[in-house]
């Protein structure tokens, strides 16, 4: 300790522990914050890192190609070729694809439920954006071409591994092919060595014998599956389910594709046919990996392989637009009569204790109030942007006001001064001085509040804009959904391929944030002074 | 009347110069509270008249009584009147904003517009129409920056803003802002308080120029600085003028004892 | 008066005004003992002027440099100012006071009992009346009094009028006796160092009185001994 210190009487053992308690308590402190927000980090990667690992498979898509002969008879079965007539054709188009993949699986031509099995690779809706380009290219009938149309959910999931685990295993060529031993089945010969590795990877319940609930056993070679059904030494005995054996060497000259999928049949939306359909197609080079695009330029859709998030996306931007035109200017021209010109009464007390708390009002109030309001009373069109509009401007006005008058109070009254001592007018010195060193402040509030407004479902579900829209709005009255909407009804939908496709929709609102949070941020930058 | 209230009539020094501003028993309230207590005073032309007194003393309150920015403050009534020019500003008739076209003021803080040093100046011009055209507007904006001594530092960077200036430098901005709508009389607000020594003694000489043209009226903290640059001081004390003569008189052989020992530093 | 908010200030105004008291009272023994050497001749009284008067200049040096110091770290203003003028101003006036009773004193070193007893009794009455001058100016000094400091400006003219009458018995001494010229010439230079203390003292009295009421006197105003006719 140094002379200086003892005179001061900070010397001595006491002293010391004192100093020592002192830093302790600094350190720990130190400690708390960082570890509050290492937590905060970690929740946020933790949340950002589940929904980008969940959406990833949303963002890409099987698709399947079909060469279609473009028949004029059943493009357009009326005889004209009207774009309009094509476009809305989707039965035709439908019935293009349906025998397209008859003619490649004969096998599944044979009763109702077998062609129930075969026709689900596609769904029905997902020769839209063939008729669309058919319509907008009606030079193409007649012709052949090849389109690329979506897999059904359940089997693009599949391929994705999403609906099951399988084991894959690469073996040498068949040795010997038996056909019809007693029944429509095959009986392969196998090396040993192939024929223990299938064993050992068959868990099924009963030693070399498939029974109903097991898991399947799938052997490919070329376009050809079969499905296993009993093992005995090197011989396995299995149930074609595609496939021409009688094609030359179609077993024999390639080497067998083994899958175990661990999930029996009885516990999947896909069926073993199913499954070795689409295998087929893929080793027919005929299904391809492709970015999604309907996730971004559709509508929605009650089929999770063709619904996206635009008319949503439209609906919300349309929405945010009456919004945002509304409660802004509205927000700040009483902000600034409140904070400016308002005298001091036991009214404006009463105003600013009701906004503060109007700002604290859950949302699905202000939902009730334009059900109310707006729908019943003044009759306003249900489901509409326009309505949504407007309950949310109700409920985002007293955030901005709020925000606009913190940043008018911010401005230092100097400025003000300033101003009315070279003669302004009051109103002169709040438009020409306060409102414009306000302006980054109020604008940040605003978008805050926007940004509140533009992640807010509760009110739009009772103002109907719920409602099942296939179409993307073409203006605030018509019918439209917004993307928080969309997120919640997809996240309810049955089907397996919602969970990816919720997931993206998060992303793409999530990205619509960040870009109102970066407008907020440049605006601040590019408007904010220093005085 | 008081004792106080006898003194400060007889202690009135007679102006040296024209009359500029003759205020009779002013009286300024906060709601109930009143701040000033019937102050009557002149205010010659052409000179520089110092409010000197303890913080809290009404000084600056009754300063803006003379260009009515008390008008800004809630609660706040003036009573009396105050007669610039053979007019009481406090007369309906009277637009506040004309009469601080005619009384303009600088404040305490520099209190530069977050705009350029041009627009500044321009701004009170613009809004009183006082240019016709942009060489005109040119015109007085030089001027007042030159009569402010501004003009040489800054004449290179009009466009940049002003509040990247000095101190020093944007007190005079906004006294040249103050002349640039041609003013009568300034009002100034503890100009120096947020000032150094250098800069200060800069504004003071220009205030010392500015007396040619102009009926200056200071408040100051700064008692040395009163005596520098005031041809009259007027001391205040809770709301009331003690004492107002000449300058010279007011700092070597002032009258009332309240005074004397406000000024020798014995106060309270 | 009340204290300064800055008690240093008090503190230091006060320890000028003692040294300037000091000072007067040194200057006042100054004369006392000059007077009484002349009619006593009393080389250690003599000695005991001359040791003196370096104590008063040394203390006007320290006065001084009090004052400036004061000036340059207080800045006083209106009666503080006044106050720190009056010392510079007195504090020159007493140095000065010491430096004429010196001159006394070595004049009467020089008489060396060479004049008659009874006209340098006219020296000693005289050095009583400026003695008392000098007190009574330092009084009103010590207690800021105007009034008394203007009774010892209006006195300043029975100072002159001894002077005068003193003059011409000196003068008639010397005519009478032209062996006494020399020692007369002496006697008549103390006699007018005697009445320029007066003027110090009345130099004093206007300063105390423009220190307490802040206005000054001109000494065209002051009453005034008819001038020497010679």
């Amino acid at each position: 300790m140094t002379e200086f210190a003892r005179s001061a009487g900070l010397a001595g053992p006491d002293a010391e522990a004192r100093l020592r308690r002192r830093y302790a308590a600094e350190r720990r402190f130190r400690f708390y914050g960082q570890a509050a927000i290492g937590a905060a980090i970690l929740f946020l990667v933790f949340l950002i890192g589940s929904i980008v690992t969940q959406a990833l498979p949303a963002f890409t898509q099987h698709k399947v190609a079909f060469d279609l002969q473009l028949d004029r008879a059943v493009v357009a079965p009326s005889g004209r070729a009207a774009p309009e007539d094509i476009r809305e054709n989707v039965a035709g188009f439908y019935r293009l694809v349906r025998e397209d993949l008859v003619e490649r699986f004969p096998e599944g031509a044979g009763d109702a439920s077998d062609r129930v099995e075969l026709y689900s690779l596609a769904t029905r809706l997902a020769v839209l954006p063939v008729a669309h380009d058919v319509a907008r290219d009606p030079s193409m009938i007649g012709q052949t071409r090849r389109f690329w149309i979506a897999l059904s959910d359940d089997l693009d999931l599949y391929l994705k591994g999403l609906v099951t685990r399988e084991n894959v295993m690469t073996l040498g060529p068949v040795i010997t092919v038996e056909v019809g031993r007693g029944d429509d089945s095959v009986v392969l010969t196998v090396a040993e060595a192939a024929a223990e590795r299938i064993r050992a990877n068959a868990p099924w319940s009963e030693p070399d014998r498939f029974l109903d609930g097991d898991p399947t056993v799938l052997i490919q070679a070329g376009d050809v599956v079969l499905k296993a059904l009993e093992l005995d030494g090197p011989e396995v005995k299995a149930e074609v389910l595609t496939g021409d054996l009688a094609a030359p060497n179609a077993l024999a000259s390639s080497p067998l594709t083994v899958r175990t999928i661990q999930t029996p049949e009885t516990d999947r939306n896909v069926t073993d046919r199913q499954i070795a359909w689409t295998l087929a197609l893929k080793s027919d080079g005929r299904i391809e990996r492709r970015l999604n695009t309907a996730l971004t330029s559709n509508a929605d859709s009650t089929y999770p392989e063709i619904a996206g998030v635009f008319a949503a996306l439209v609906g919300s931007l349309f929405t945010m637009l009456i919004t945002a035109s509304l409660a802004v200017p509205i927000g700040i021209m009483a902000a600034v009569y409140l904070e400016e010109f308002a005298p001091k009464t036991r009214m404006t007390d009463v105003i600013e204790v009701s906004i503060n708390n109007l700002a604290a009002v859950p949302s699905i109030v202000y939902g009730l109030l334009g059900a109310a309001v707006f729908l019943n009373f003044f009759g306003l069109p249900r489901s509409a942007p326009f309505v949504g509009g407007l309950v949310l401007a109700l409920m985002t006005l007293p955030t901005v006001i709020i925000a606009a008058r913190a940043a008018l109070k911010a401005v230092p009254p100097s400025i003000r001064d300033a101003a009315l001592g070279v003669g302004a007018s009051k109103t002169q010195a709040v438009f020409h001085h306060a409102l414009p060193l306000a302006a980054p402040g109020i604008m940040t509030g605003a978008i805050i509040g926007l940004a509140r407004a533009l992640g807010e479902t509760a009110p739009l579900l009772l103002i109907g804009m719920v409602a099942f829209v296939a179409e993307a709005p073409s203006g605030p009255t018509d019918e439209a959904t917004v993307l928080p909407v969309l997120i919640y009804k997809w996240s309810t939908g049955a089907e397996r391929a919602w969970e990816p496709a919720t997931a993206a929709a998060i992303i793409i609102l999530l990205i619509f944030m960040v870009f109102m949070n970066a407008v907020a941020v440049l605006l601040r930058r590019r408007f904010e002074r220093r005085w | 009347m008081s004792e106080t209230d006898e003194q400060a009539s007889t202690s009135g020094a007679p102006p040296k110069g024209p009359v500029k501003v003759d205020c009779r028993s002013v009286d300024v309230f906060y709601n109930d509270k009143q701040a000033i207590f019937d102050i009557s005073m002149v205010i010659p032309d052409q000179s520089v008249t110092a409010f000197i007194g303890p913080s809290g003393c009404g000084k600056s309150t009754y300063l803006r009584c003379i260009n009515r920015m008390n008008d800004t403050i809630e609660g706040a009534r003036v009573e009396g009147e105050i007669v610039i020019d053979g007019v009481d500003v406090n007369d309906p008739a009277v637009d506040p904003v004309l009469l601080r076209s005619r009384v303009g003021m600088v404040f305490q803080k520099p209190n530069p517009f977050p705009k350029s040093i041009y627009d500044n100046i321009a701004y009170g011009p613009r809004i009183h129409g006082l240019a016709r055209d942009r060489a005109e507007l040119d015109g007085i904006v030089e001027d007042s920056l030159t009569r402010a001594g501004l003009w040489e530092e800054v004449k290179d960077r009009l466009a940049s803003p002003g509040t990247g200036l000095s101190g020093g430098q944007q007190q005079r901005l906004c006294i040249a802002r103050a002349i640039a709508v041609n003013p009568e009389v300034i009002l100034m607000d503890e100009p120096c308080s947020a000032l150094d020594p250098i800069a200060t003694a800069r504004i003071e000489e220009l205030i010392d120029d500015l007396r040619q043209r102009f009926c200056i009226v200071i408040v100051t903290h700064s008692m040395q600085q009163a005596a520098r640059v005031s041809q009259q001081t007027a001391f205040f004390h809770l709301g009331k003028l003690i004492e107002y003569g000449d300058t010279e008189t007011m700092f070597t052989n002032p009258a009332n004892p309240k005074t004397q020992d406000y000024i020798t530093g014995r106060f309270g | 008066m009340s204290d300064h908010i800055v008690r240093a200030f008090t503190e230091e105004l006060e320890a000028l005004s003692a040294d300037l008291l000091r000072m007067g009272g040194l200057a006042e023994t100054m004369i006392n003992d000059a007077c009484l050497s002349v009619t006593a001749p009393n080389a250690t009284l003599g000695a005991s002027v001359m040791a003196t008067d370096i104590e008063v200049d040394a203390l006007e040096a320290a006065i001084e440099k009090r004052i400036t110091r004061l000036l340059a770290l207080r800045q006083p203003l209106a009666r503080d100012l006044r106050e720190v003028l009056a010392a510079l101003k007195i504090s020159h006036d007493l140095e000065r006071i010491g430096d004429l009773s010196k001159n006394i004193a070595k004049r009467a070193g020089a008489l060396d009992g060479g004049a008659d007893g009874a006209v340098l009794k006219g020296v000693e009455r005289m050095g009583r009346a400026v003695s008392a001058q000098l007190q009574a100016v330092l009084d009103a000094y010590a207690s800021r009094n105007s009034d008394e400091a203007l009774r010892v400006w209006e006195a300043d003219e029975d100072v002159d009028q001894h002077y005068n009458s003193y003059f011409r018995e000196v003068l008639t001494y010397m005519m009478e006796d032209p062996r006494t010229i020399g020692s007369g010439a002496h006697i008549l230079f103390m006699a007018k160092n005697l009445e320029r203390i007066g003027d110090h003292c009345t130099n004093i009295a206007e300063v105390v009185h423009y220190l307490v009421t802040g206005e000054q006197l001109s000494s065209a105003e002051r009453p005034k001994a008819p001038e020497l006719e010679v």
